[in-house]
Parts: structure tokens; sequence; C-alpha cells
């Protein structure tokens, strides 16, 4: 009986520690590119890597490495617009959504 | 084998210190309170001189004092605090945040009564406003107790069917200043007992990154409510069997989640909670001595609450009186509605509200609430029982 | 030195989870960003109640990359004060951080804040100031803004002025203290990193302009971080171990001739649109005090 109690002690610890923790994963609020309103896009041809809209996405939904340009993950980008504001030669459209 | 014991002379408070001291506590946060500061003051000196290695963190607050240990504990220390009164109500929030957290530690609560007026004296009324959070909580009858329970504490606290915070109250002044024998299993014994904390249920470290208690579905709150209310009721066992097995290493066992005090033929009983239960069994052994049937159930265990007990008592007996050290305003007394809850009506439960603020309550104050309530049973005057009788011998409005 | 930004894009591992649940511009998420670039293996987070409750991510999913245990309001430095002394006595490495909001470290954790310093807790206090309840819905904080509406500050706007947390944390004597501005990351991690070279208490005041909460274009927000330092509204400076130094993004607004007008940093946010040219004056006599103090400091601590 003992043993019994421990089993299920131990399954339901590994049960309360299962829905306490949450781990760490994409879209923990859902697809939050569906927040956008305008959706940015590179303008490859004048980007000059510089990394800036990487360096101020709050969102870390843009991937660069130095010397690359930028891709931005729209599954999960809401549209705020700082990388556009941020980018230092305008090389980031802000492109209505709505059509 | 005989157990091997050291017995020293000491309050309640060093005593408890002492407890710590032998489980190798790793860390102890705590801010000072009347009555229970000399506990953290004597483990302070414990931690200076080198005869604990831990650390000691002085905290600005009670809830600080909480706060710090929650995080020794998450992050997989053995920690201890104490506090009183105002201190534990002041913790309030981390009391309820660290049990729901699912973590062991241990917590001394030298009882006192909550202002105002001020007053540092004994009642039960700041421990019993934990009683419905997942904590384990147990209550002393002398300063032995106090050590056995604290160290025990430990034991059940960190049982991989518990791991919930474990309290251990003794009442103020009359324990925690009161000096008695107390015989201490050595270090040896107690490091073979009682083996270094294992990081249970879960533990924070870097490089391991997962957030714990997110927003969620509201259906998860309450399947972690259940599962917390699975592990108190785990406990019962895990106590009466802390219990037993301590016999071997101290040489004492108390009966588990109460204490039955002359019950196997009697026919009422008197139950009651902490220090003055000495008084209370001196009242019964002289009306025992004058032939009447009383006995006495002790309750050691507050939560879980001893439900197996009181009805086993209620199925032999005629009536039970319940003395309480608390009041739970507009019902009754905190312990009587407990038994009440327990018994059901099976048999008559009178309740009496005494020795708050530490008013004296001696055996012959005891002798005369348990003649009135046998007097009352015998001659059919249980109907005003519905409500609690407040003892006040000496009080004229 | 700011850390190169090619520096920080180096590290692959995200400390903050895309598709979480901050608004539109938050700046708390481009703070963790860079926390996690800099600490993300090494940090444990305490995070009291506020934003980051919410950031952090619905379960069974997290929105931060780094292990964050949630605690009440007013417990983060006590919380951590405690982990901080387990770590040491199990002989475990790794940062101790305190990742709070304004209101969990000015107003209700403020005691817990100062007790955590006064004792050199071997831990690290991040407060991202959006200067005010914002998780609640935007009320005044102790680090409110003078003359900013917030829902209950609602006509005149606060009538109280800032708490300067760094300068008290100051003079709590501990060893790191500095000011940083979401506007600047790679002066925020290189603040990071100077901090987490040091042990005992170490605090950082992170600037964090709130769209939704200044009443400003979610685009702005490193924008408007970056005005208030142009403006000399907000002055980066770090103190480490007995030596303050004004910070180089700040340093050529120590001359007010180069600074940018306040009215432009005003203007762009809505919670000052009420205030009036006398009200004006007093914010730059503010600013202007401000510099003659951090510039006293400096010279005091020349190290």
């Amino acid at each position: 009986m003992g043993e019994d109690l421990l089993r299920e002690a131990l399954e339901e610890n590994k049960l309360f520690v299962e829905k306490l923790l949450a781990k760490p994963q994409p879209g923990s609020a859902g697809p939050t590119g569906t927040w956008r309103t305008y959706r940015p896009v590179v303008n490859e041809g004048k980007c000059i890597k510089c990394g800036l809209c990487w360096l101020y996405c709050p969102e870390e939904a843009i991937e660069w490495s130095p010397g690359g340009l930028p891709k931005i993950d729209y599954r999960f980008c809401k549209g705020c617009g700082v990388c556009v504001q941020e980018c230092p030669v305008k090389a980031i459209d802000f492109v209505y959504e709505g059509e | 084998m005989e157990p091997r014991t050291v017995t020293k002379v000491l309050v309640g408070n060093h005593a408890v210190a002492e407890a710590i001291r032998l489980a190798r506590v790793q860390v102890v946060a705590a801010y000072p309170i009347t009555p229970q500061t000399v506990i953290v003051e004597r483990i302070a000196e414990m931690v200076e001189s080198g005869e604990l290695k831990a650390k000691y963190i002085r905290v600005e607050s009670e809830h600080s004092a909480l706060a710090a240990v929650y995080g020794a504990a998450a992050a997989g220390a053995r920690a201890f605090t104490a506090t009183s009164s105002h201190g534990l109500l002041y913790m309030y929030e981390m009391l309820w945040w660290l049990a729901q957290s699912h973590l062991p530690l241990v917590l001394a609560l030298v009882t006192r009564a909550i202002g105002p007026p001020w007053n540092i004296h004994t009642d039960h009324q700041d421990l019993l406003t934990v009683r419905d959070a997942p904590w384990i909580i147990a209550m002393a009858e002398n300063v032995q107790e106090a050590f056995d329970l604290t160290l025990q504490g430990f034991k059940i606290s960190e049982d991989k069917r518990v791991l919930l915070p474990f309290m251990v109250g003794l009442d103020g002044f009359v324990l925690s200043h009161t000096a008695e024998p107390v015989s201490m299993p050595t270090q040896e014994t107690v490091d073979a007992w009682l083996p270094p904390r294992e990081p249970e249920p879960w533990v924070l470290e870097p490089g391991k990154p997962f957030a714990v208690g997110n927003v969620g579905p509201d259906e998860v709150t309450m399947e972690l409510r259940w599962l917390l209310w699975r592990a108190v009721e785990r406990a019962r066992t895990v106590i009466r069997e802390v219990d037993r097995e301590y016999e071997k290493i101290a040489g004492r066992s108390y009966g588990g989640l109460v204490e039955r005090y002359r019950l196997s033929d009697a026919k009422y009983v008197v139950v009651t909670m902490g220090a003055w239960s000495g008084d209370a069994k001196e009242a019964v052994d002289r009306l025992r001595d004058e032939g009447v049937p009383v006995g006495l159930l002790r309750i050691r265990f507050v939560r879980p609450f001893p439900k197996e007990e009181v009805l086993e008592v209620a199925a032999g007996s005629r009536a039970i009186l319940v003395v309480d050290r608390a009041v739970s305003m507009g019902n009754a007394g905190v312990l009587g509605i407990e038994i009440s809850s327990v018994v059901r009506g099976r048999i008559p439960v009178k309740n009496v509200i005494a020795g708050l603020g530490g008013t004296d309550t001696g055996y012959e104050d005891f002798e005369d609430m348990i003649r009135r309530f046998v007097e009352e049973y015998e001659s059919g005057r249980t109907d005003k029982w519905l409500e609690p009788e407040w003892y006040m011998p000496w009080f004229k409005r | 030195m700011p850390v190169p930004i090619a520096k920080l894009a180096q590290v692959k591992r995200k400390g903050v989870v895309p598709g979480n649940p901050a608004c539109m511009g938050c700046p708390h998420t481009l703070g963790l960003k860079i926390l996690g670039k800099v600490l993300g293996d090494r940090a444990v987070l305490v995070v009291p109640a506020g934003c980051t409750s919410i950031i952090a991510g619905v379960y069974p999913r997290a929105g931060i990359n780094m292990p964050v245990l949630h605690v009440p309001f007013a417990s983060a430095g006590a919380v951590a004060s405690g982990i901080a002394a387990a770590y040491d006595m199990i002989g475990r490495d790794g940062v101790v951080v305190v990742w709070s909001g304004d209101g969990g470290a000015a107003d209700i954790g403020f005691a817990t804040l100062s007790g955590a310093a006064i004792r050199n807790e071997n831990i690290l206090v991040i407060v991202s100031d959006n200067e005010a309840y914002m998780n609640t819905g935007i009320q005044a904080s102790g680090t409110t803004s003078w003359r900013a509406r917030t829902t209950t500050t609602p006509i005149y706007g606060k009538t109280e002025e800032k708490k300067d947390l760094a300068l008290l944390m100051l003079l709590h004597r501990v060893p790191y203290v500095a000011t940083a501005s979401v506007g600047y990351p790679t002066d925020f991690a290189e603040k990071l990193e100077n901090a987490a070279a040091i042990r005992g208490f170490r605090f950082i005041h992170l600037l964090s302009p709130c769209p939704p909460g200044w009443r400003f274009d979610a685009d702005k927000t490193a924008h408007v971080a970056k005005l208030a330092v142009e403006t000399g509204a907000w002055i980066l400076w770090e103190y480490i171990n007995g030596r303050f130094r004004i910070s180089p993004m700040s340093r050529p607004y120590a001359d007010p001739r180069r600074r940018k007008p306040i009215e432009e940093y005003l203007r762009l946010q809505g919670r000052f649109s009420h205030v009036k040219p006398e009200d004006v004056e007093f914010i730059k006599r503010r600013i202007e005090e401000n510099w003659r103090l951090v510039k006293e400091l400096e010279a005091f601590y020349r190290g």
C-alpha cells in the first residue's frame, strides 16, 4: 500500500509540474501575425544589411546574420513598424494588409 | 537498538533552533517579532559561529522572509523561517504562493494573539488563518514536541508523497520561553534519517527555460488545486509513518495526527490543541479520580485534519467538548467548527472559547468546563450548544 | 564600449519567443531580447506582477526562453535573494535577475528592493520602467512623469514628480547602478555585460516607452526612447564600484545647446497633450537640474 501511494504521488507530482510549468514555444499568444494591419516588406535592393531592424524588432521576429539580408517571420510579426521606423535607409516598406 | 540521544534543558525557541541545526538547513530568512525572535537570534548565532553552515538573510519584513525562503526552496535548498501573529498575517500572500507552488520547507509559528490591542501572549488565531491553504499544520504541546515536530517537519515536508510546506506551532511564552529537558537524536542519527533535500518536485536553474505559473486556462487552476488536495490527503499516511519511524531514532512517538489521552473507555471527550492540553489532562485526571468517564483528544495536526480519528472517537462516546483558543467570528470556535464538520450531528458537540490573548486558563478552569459540560449533557440541556460558550468567569458586563 | 550588433546577432538563442502576448511595439520584449542575447544561458528571471507576467505567455507555452519564476508583486527582491543564497549553498552558478516593472520596484516592492540592495545581495535587478501600471490599464505609479495623464490622473496629469530609482539605489552604496534605454540596445547590452561581471547587488533602470500607455504609435517605441535621451530628459549613466560615468550616448547632451527641444519629445506622446507652456518651462528647469546633479556625481565619483 505504501508503494501504491508513492507511485500515485510520483504520477501526480509529474502531472502537477507539467501543469505548473510552461515551456518556451513560438505562438504562446497564438499566430500573432494576424494582428497586423500593415506588413513590413524589406526592399532588398535598398537594404544595407546593417542589422538595425533585427536589433530593434521587439518580437525577435526578424532573422538576420551579419552581412546578410533580414528575413521577417510573418507568422508572428505583429506589424508594429519599429523596423520600418528604425531603418536608416528607408529600405522597409509598410504595406497595408487589407487588400 | 537504543536510540542515541543527547538531553539538554532548553526553552522552546532554542529547541526549535536546535532542530534547525540538526536538519542542516541551508537558507534561513527571518524578521524579528515577539515571541518568535529568540529562534532566529539563536540561528543567527549558529550561522555566525559556524555551528550551522547556512545562509542567513536578514530581510526587511516577514513578507520578504517567506519570499526569500520561497526562492531558496525553488532553487533546491532546504529552507526555514519563523514568525508570530502579525508577522504571519504579513506573510499571508506568500503563504499561499509558496504552498500552491508545491514546495517543501518548514516554518515555525510561535503563536500569539492578533491586535488590537497589542498583546504578545498566545492564542491560536494566527495559526488557524492558514488552514485553507495547502500547508501541513502541526501544533506542539510541550518543548520536546516542538523540537520533534520541527525535525519531523522536514521529513514530512520533503517526502515525495507530500512536498508541501510544513508549519509547526508552539504557544508563545508558554513553550517558547519555558525551559524543559529536551532529548535530541545525535547529528549522526539525524543525518542517516534525514538525507539532504532532493530538488523536487521542480527546481529553478539557469539554462533550463520554463515559466513557473503562467496564465492559462481556468481549468488548469482547478486541476492544480485538486492535485494539491491529493498531496495534503497523502500527508496523513506520511505523518503517521514518520511518527512511528521517529520512535526508532528518538524513542518517542505521539500517535500520529492526534494524541489519545485516557480515551479507551471515555464516554465524554475533551478536544484541545497546544500547550494548555497539559492543563486539560490534569483536569481529566482529577475528574477520572471522581469517576467521571472523560478522556482527551489532542489535535496535533490541523491540516490534514484528523477526520478518521475524530470519527472513531465520536463512535464510542456520548458527547464532545471542544475548547478553542481561536474564534471564527459569527460562527463558533475554529476547532469547534472543524470537529462538528466531521461529527455531523452523530453526537452533540459543545464548543467553548477560552484563553484568547493568553488569558490564563488553568486545570481548575478545564475542570469547571468539563463538569458543566457533563452536567448539561446528562440533564438534557444540549440544545444551547448551538452557540459557543465564551469562558470568561471574571467578566462582569 | 557598446556591444556591436554583429556580436549580439551571433547569439542564435532567442530570449523572447515570437508570438508572445506582448503588445505591438512593446519595450519590455525589446529589453528581454537583449537580456537573452547577453545572459540567456546564465540567467534565471524573477518576475513580479506586471506586464511581463502576461508577456511570459499563455500555458502550456512560454513566451520567454529563460527560466521565469512568477512571484507576487512585492516579493521579487526577496525571492531573488533566496535563490542567490541557495545557489551559493548548493554551488550552482547563474545570474539571478529580477525583471520588474516600475510598480513592482518603485512602489509596492520598494522596501524589498531596498532591503536586497542594502544587504548587497548577489542579484541583478532590472526595472523596465514604462512609467505607469500599464498591465492594469495605465494607472499612475511612483515613476510616472510629472503632468503625464494616466487613468488615475485623467485630467490634469500627475501632480507628483517621478521617483528617481537609480539615484536611490546608488545611495544604497551598491557596486553597480546604471540607467539605460530601449532606444540604445547596444548600450544596454554593454551594461548587462558589465553588471554580470560583478558580484553583489546590481541595478539597471531601463526606460521603456510604452505605445498604448504613453499614447504614441507602436512604430515609435525606439524613436521615443532615443528622443528621451536626445532631449536630455533621460540621462544614461553607469556607476561601477566608485566610478560614475555619463554614458557615451548621453554625453553630447550635457551641453543644453546640443539637446533637441523637449517639445518634440512631449508632442509625440498623447499623455502630455494637455501640458501648458509654463509646464514645459518647469520640465526644462527640472531637466537642467538633473543634469547638474549627474555632472556633480560624475565629478564626485571620479574613481
